[in-house]
């Protein structure tokens, strides 16, 4: 029986060990990027940092605004979101209430599929693809801009909203539903004005969960967004707080390896909130 | 029975594969060096080489930039330093020498369907500062010029500014972080203009021709080509190299050493 009992709390150690690694993880990470991302924001200055429109980090005076950068992120997560959520959201709606059965398999396996494209994959494709033919369809001299960057996130988005959005509208009790139907309701009537209320602290959280993804990502927006460090315009040559951190770092040195890290800093600030937002809403469709 | 023997069997063949390797390292030393990034393809198909011909030597490389190189090597904190421009009239004053191992043209590389053909470096830097905005202007069809260039901090773009004047002048249209990225680019915009080490250059793209020198591995060697760099080897006066450091520098600085520089890309000075 001790001996029982010596084995169970050893067990219980072990996953006590292995749960505070992910938790060392967390606290690392975040230690280390307030630590790295501080120097470079007193030397620079946060208003300066934060609200000078002008990155120039290689420069013989060297300019380190990076209110293109957040701008751009704000916008371009913005405009993934416009199309990316009603797509997404329609399609959830129809694969968890309206569709057959042989259609939602197939549907739903490409959507996992998506899910599982790598993130240079989308990039490569919108390279050779969407910017030319933004180029063409829109006639500017280049269609590497904010634009094709809003169409590739938007695409990239669209599982993660299309799965907990399912996952939301198919907990919802069918009393509900069955309710409304017996009161003479339509099934589409029932869906958007039962269903659709019902799942939408999920719904939120799925949207919410697309903005991360979208805010988060860099390795496709790098490859179609141009990455000239303007203030954004839909058609202009545009750079993201990810894309910046990225492009820059392997060559750098110094001051500007530091503002790096602060980009990150600000960038995990951004993160955070979403995530807190995305905890809100998660809370509150478990109530 | 049989586990034991294997294990047994095992454990002697760690030992002597432990001791092998003690043999070979006693001949061993270390060359270290530091600097130019642009060099990185060059300097690691030779360290690669020179640890094939000599076994047991270690090389490091460490991609800090060609200032940074340059400093180790006054320090002493490399046996050798990498540096993709000359050393300056300060610097050899301070007593370094420099050694020169190849040199690199940077190709400007447009769509193969445009019709403009040979620029002189006057011109390409006003494309390259706006000053210049229409390809009509040089000869070209009536399309605005987009103007491609790698990211801040890229050897290739630190070279090609200094080259052409236009340091922290210029307006790009991209920063792509890749040579690969940037002849792609251009091979997918017919208006588009960048600039490419020589040696990554392929059929995808046109090379122009600059002040009517077309860029190849001749014109870049008898200095015709004027947009290229050369790739030095930094050390200090007096100082003695150590053995390993010594055969290094006589390695890559031999005819031997010719084939791989080429195969790097580079145009070996020898």
């Amino acid at each position: 029986m001790k001996k029982q009992t010596a084995f169970e709390n050893l067990i219980h150690g072990i996953f006590l060990v292995l749960g505070l690694i992910t938790v060392g993880c967390v606290l690392l990470i975040t230690l280390y990027l307030v630590v790295a991302g501080i120097p470079a924001i007193r030397k620079i200055g946060l208003r300066d940092f934060l609200f000078n429109p002008k990155w120039a980090s290689t420069a013989s005076e060297p300019s380190y605004g990076i209110l293109p950068f957040i701008l751009t992120s704000v916008y371009g997560t913005a405009g993934a979101i416009l199309i990316g959520v009603p797509i997404g959201f329609l399609t959830s709606v129809y694969l968890a209430k309206l569709a057959p059965a042989k259609i939602r398999t197939a549907v739903s396996g490409a959507v996992s599929l998506l899910a599982g494209i790598p993130s240079v994959v989308y990039g490569l494709v919108g390279m050779m693809v969407l910017v030319p033919g933004i180029r063409g369809l829109f006639h500017i001299p280049d269609g590497a801009s904010l634009f094709a960057a809003i169409i590739v996130l938007a695409i990239m988005i669209l599982p993660s909203i299309i799965n907990v959005s399912i996952t939301a509208l198919e907990a919802v009790p069918k009393e509900y539903e069955d309710a409304s139907l017996a009161l003479g309701a339509t099934p589409v009537e029932t869906y958007f004005k039962v269903s659709v209320p019902a799942a939408k602290s999920g719904i939120a959280a799925a949207v919410v969960l697309g903005v991360g993804r979208a805010i988060g990502e860099a390795m496709a927006v790098m490859m179609v967004s141009g990455n000239a460090p303007n203030l954004p315009e839909l058609f202009g040559s545009v750079r993201f707080l990810t894309t910046a951190v990225a492009s820059e770092m392997s060559y750098s040195g110094g001051l500007q390896r530091q503002a790096l890290f602060s980009i990150a800093l600000v960038l995990f600030l951004f993160i955070m909130l979403i995530n807190a937002a995305l905890n809100f809403f998660l809370k509150r469709s478990k109530e | 029975m049989m586990k034991k023997f294997l294990t047994l069997a095992l454990a002697a063949v760690l030992a002597v594969s432990a001791l092998a390797g003690c043999s070979s390292r006693q001949k061993g030393g270390t060359v270290s060096t530091d600097g130019s990034t642009s060099m990185e393809e060059v300097i690691g198909v030779l360290g690669e080489a020179f640890q094939g011909k000599y076994s047991g030597m270690t090389f490091t490389y460490n991609p800090t930039g060609s200032g940074s190189g340059i400093q180790a090597a006054k320090e002493g904190r490399c046996d050798i330093g990498l540096s993709s421009r000359s050393l300056k009239e300060e610097e050899k004053a301070d007593g370094l020498t420099e050694t020169v191992l190849a040199n690199d043209g940077i190709a400007v590389i447009v769509n193969p369907k445009n019709e403009v053909g040979d620029l002189d470096v006057e011109t390409i830097a006003k494309i390259y500062t706006g000053e210049i905005t229409n390809w009509s202007e040089l000869g070209g069809s009536d399309a605005e010029i987009v103007v491609i260039g790698r990211e801040a901090g890229s050897g290739t773009r630190d070279g090609f500014e200094s080259i052409t004047g236009t340091e922290d002048a210029c307006k790009y249209r991209q920063e792509l972080t890749s040579t690969g990225d940037v002849i792609t680019t251009v091979s997918q915009n017919p208006d588009a203009i960048g600039y490419a080490s020589l040696a990554a250059v392929s059929d995808q793209v046109k090379a122009l021709a600059v002040g009517g020198v077309s860029p190849s591995e001749e014109t870049v060697k008898d200095g015709s080509y004027v947009i290229q760099r050369p790739f030095v080897l930094v050390t200090k006066d007096g100082t003695k190299l150590s053995d390993a450091a010594q055969k290094f520098f006589d390695f890559v600085t031999s005819d031997e050493a010719a084939p791989f520089i080429s195969q790097a890309g580079a145009v070996p000075v020898k």
